[in-house]
């Protein structure tokens, strides 16, 4: 089981979260401007990298609030947690934080 | 058609066995040639799975391709074949679904005779537990669905159930209470490793080359796009076609070929417990609990669990997960509370977001994709293999995966079993 900081309670056991999904994909501005091919993009393709991923966590069963989280998919080591809104912070070559 | 007599591998039959037991069976040869690379194919298929090997021995016996290479990164059968619950059934609700599972099922009856190898595919049935109303007005939609496409599937009482697997618990206040199943017959199980030594075995005989411990590093293409050739640890090889085959590392293969393709991949868990005498008649599966349980020829019980909720490649996952399907497997049969797990492990699938398979081509010429089987490839294996072949070799999807295209993200002609099952299978 995964050990979680949520930015608002500290570090928590992975069963009070809930993954949602790769984080930093903004829904377009103009939907109805999309083409089958841009919308399907958006609503299905994902990166699911081996490496370090951004991902949207929510504390559910704590203060309820959404968080972004950079984790190694590799190793499943969270490199940090920080708040929505806030850029994702930069990684080296060797998936470090910068 | 090539026929198996033609193969160099010794066949194995009665007089064969009669004949190596006067030598102290000191006389059976390899079962597969180990090739080198040569420096050109006419088709590669990346990914030594039982998908992969099946793609490469149905285009040599059915297609006629004989200058065929199987790379693997690692060692034939050490992703997901090796890794999953080793369970065959066709009982799928679209008709899609229920036409590819099916195609395999039919594949599964003959496959030990097709490869001259014992897969040990045994239709023990497949019992899937209904717990409450919701879910015995499903199973009853599946039952009926299932016989239009001429497909077995039966609808049992509680008491009717109990008496196809007496190790059910039928009594008064359980938390699960079973208020019927549905049960194919001809569903069961197969020994995961012998399908892939046996198309392994059965595809060197047709003279393809299984190159192990060999990693694409990336795709050559020629002037107008289409593949030309694939670099490898292993150095180049020129070839027109590539059938990619790789389970869960998929998007990470067709993002070194600049491919996206709609996946996510999660590890999928599942575990063994210590060996029994023969306790359990047939495979148990509870959709509304998230526990599926089998007992293999070994007598370990087979235990399947759920995946984990993140992307992850780490081949392990969250110990909570199996401890909530032992929760349930406790309930449902008590005669197994005292039973001690002996391994536990994670597989990495390939989860498309309607929890279909794709099978078909790609943007680029060329380069042909079978992928998102997610956490139910195996026992598509001999199915998927055979509609694949049809593909790289013909250039164009056989019409049962047609519907399976990459491109159906795009039309939104979506195959919705995520919604149908309401669980991983």
């Amino acid at each position: 089981m995964l050990l979680i900081k949520c930015p608002y309670c500290g570090q928590r056991p992975e069963t009070e979260f809930k993954c949602g999904g790769e984080a930093h994909i903004a829904r377009p501005e103009d939907p109805s401007a999309l083409n089958d091919e841009a919308w399907a993009d958006f609503l299905y393709t994902r990166s699911s990298i081996k490496g370090v991923l951004a991902e949207r966590w929510m504390h559910s069963h704590g203060c309820q609030r959404w968080f972004n989280a950079l984790r190694n998919t590799h190793s499943d080591a969270f490199l940090i947690t920080y708040e929505m809104g806030k850029p994702r912070p930069a990684v080296d070559e060797n998936g470090e934080l910068k | 058609m090539i026929r198996m007599e033609d193969a160099i591998v010794q066949k194995f039959s009665l007089p064969a066995l009669l004949k190596e037991s006067l030598g102290a069976h000191l006389g059976w040869g390899r079962q597969w040639g180990s090739a080198d690379l040569k420096s050109s194919y006419d088709a590669v298929i990346v990914g030594g799975g039982g998908h992969g090997l099946a793609t490469a021995y149905y285009m040599a016996k059915e297609h006629g391709i004989r200058k065929i290479a199987v790379i693997e990164r690692g060692w034939l059968g050490g992703g997901n074949s090796g890794r999953n619950t080793t369970i065959v059934r066709s009982n799928y609700l679209y008709d899609e679904s229920a036409a590819i599972f099916e195609h395999s099922l039919k594949l599964w009856e003959g496959l030990s005779q097709e490869l001259n190898y014992n897969v040990m595919f045994s239709q023990r049935g497949v019992l899937m537990l209904a717990h409450n109303e919701h879910d015995r007005q499903s199973f009853k939609r599946h039952v009926y669905a299932n016989r239009l496409n001429g497909i077995d599937n039966e609808w049992l009482t509680p008491e009717e159930a109990k008496q196809f697997c007496p190790q059910l618990d039928l009594s008064p206040g359980k938390r699960y209470p079973v208020v019927g199943a549905a049960l194919q017959r001809r569903a069961g199980t197969a020994r995961h490793d012998a399908v892939n030594w046996g198309f392994a075995r059965a595809a060197s005989a047709l003279g393809v080359d299984i190159i192990q411990n060999c990693e694409v590093l990336g795709l050559e293409r020629d002037a107008f796009g289409a593949v030309c050739g694939l670099n490898t640890t292993r150095g180049k090889v020129a070839t027109t076609k590539v059938g990619v085959s790789v389970a869960g590392h998929t998007p990470q293969l067709m993002s070194l070929f600049g491919v996206k393709v709609p996946l996510e991949s999660q590890p999928l868990q599942a575990l063994v417990s210590e060996p029994l005498k023969p306790a359990f008649p047939t495979v148990v599966m509870s959709n509304a609990v998230h526990a599926y349980i089998s007992q293999s020829d070994k007598g370990e019980l087979v235990i399947g669990a759920g995946t984990d909720q993140y992307v992850s490649y780490s081949q392990q996952g969250g110990l909570h997960i199996p401890i909530h399907t032992l929760d349930a497997i406790c309930e449902l049969f008590p005669i197994f509370t005292r039973v001690k797990m002996m391994r536990s492990w994670g597989g990495i699938t390939d989860n498309t977001v309607d929890r279909s398979p794709i099978q078909g081509v790609t943007p680029i010429p060329g380069l042909y994709i079978n992928c998102g089987w997610g956490t139910g490839g195996f026992k598509a294996t001999p199915g998927s293999g055979h509609l694949f072949a049809h593909c790289v070799a013909k250039g164009e999807p056989h019409p049962i995966s047609r519907p399976f295209s990459l491109d159906r993200f795009r039309t939104g002609r979506l195959i919705d079993e995520a919604a149908a099952a309401a669980v991983a299978h």
